[in-house]
């Protein structure tokens, strides 16, 4: 048998089936989706939404904060000058210093 | 007017990801084609067009645009297709035994007549089939590319990556494969 000339007619075989290009039903979108899970992760809004929530924590702990010091302000008659309060408490090492030597 | 592939690419570079589909849309019926060329079942087949996309996709800001889009990604694709083909090569040992009734039938005929056995006939189609998947990686890739879908050695060259000397010399070594393959599966019946 001539296996060469076999050869070419089953190339020519080959040559006369056309290109199969029939796509499955909304196969885009399956690709499209996979992308999605693929794609590598935007560092910089991911930074930029975590800086957002930091900075809403932060508003939050500093309003309750100064809301309660209010409050305990108003509450408590037994406070003296604060200016006083300070200055003695800054000025304890001092005194405790002068003790010492 | 629709978007032409360079304002798709940039929009797609600049972040907008859903500019992306219209040239999924566009190629696919493409891509398909080709993956169909080196695999057969159809769940092989949508593998290797999903991860041919999820490459381009991902290695798009390579793209520099000096030559169609549809020629870089067609390179994407049969680099991907040799990649299935070497990973799955090891499948690839077919024996005669293994011949459908209608593909030894087709090639009594032949023996008996050779203009008899058409090579526009089912059994011939399944027969050359079976002969590619028999191939070496290369060579069915050679054989596909050259013989098949006719391209030039330099388009060849350009598609795989790899030099017009080195395309020819595989060229050589796949025709030479291929007659070894037929001759393995008429040996027994007809030599």
């Amino acid at each position: 048998m001539n296996t060469t000339e076999l050869q070419k007619k089953l190339i020519a075989a080959a040559r006369s089936m056309a290109a199969d290009e029939r796509v499955p039903y909304a196969f885009e979108k399956r690709i499209m989706a996979r992308l999605d899970a693929v794609r590598p992760p935007d560092v910089w809004s991911l930074w930029g939404n975590a800086l957002w929530r930091a900075a809403v924590s932060c508003v939050a702990v500093t309003l309750l904060t100064s809301a309660w010091m209010l409050w305990s302000d108003h509450g408590s008659s037994t406070h003296g000058d604060f200016s006083e309060e300070l200055e003695t408490a800054v000025l304890v090492a001092a005194d405790s210093a002068d003790e010492t030597w | 007017m629709d978007p032409t592939d360079p304002e798709l690419i940039a929009a797609v570079l600049k972040g907008d990801a859903a500019s992306f589909e219209p040239l999924v849309k566009k190629y696919l019926p493409r891509v398909f084609a080709t993956a169909r060329r080196y695999a057969r079942r159809d769940s092989e087949v949508e593998d290797i067009v999903q991860e041919v996309w999820s490459k381009a996709f991902l290695k798009l800001s390579s793209f520099r645009g000096e030559a169609p889009f549809e020629h870089w990604l067609m390179r994407l694709a049969v680099h991907t297709c040799y990649d299935f083909l070497r990973a799955h090569q090891r499948n690839r040992e077919t024996s005669f035994t293994e011949l459908s009734d209608a593909e030894t039938g087709w090639l009594d005929r032949y023996v008996a007549d050779p203009d008899d056995a058409s090579e526009s006939a089912a059994a011939a189609k399944q027969l050359v089939a079976r002969l590619m998947e028999m191939l070496s990686p290369p060579a069915r890739l050679i054989i596909t590319l050259l013989e098949i879908e006719d391209k030039s050695v330099k388009e060849i060259s350009a598609l795989t990556g790899w030099s017009v000397p080195l395309v020819k010399v595989r060229a050589f070594r796949a025709r030479a494969e291929m007659r070894k393959c037929l001759t393995k599966i008429t040996r027994d019946k007809y030599l």
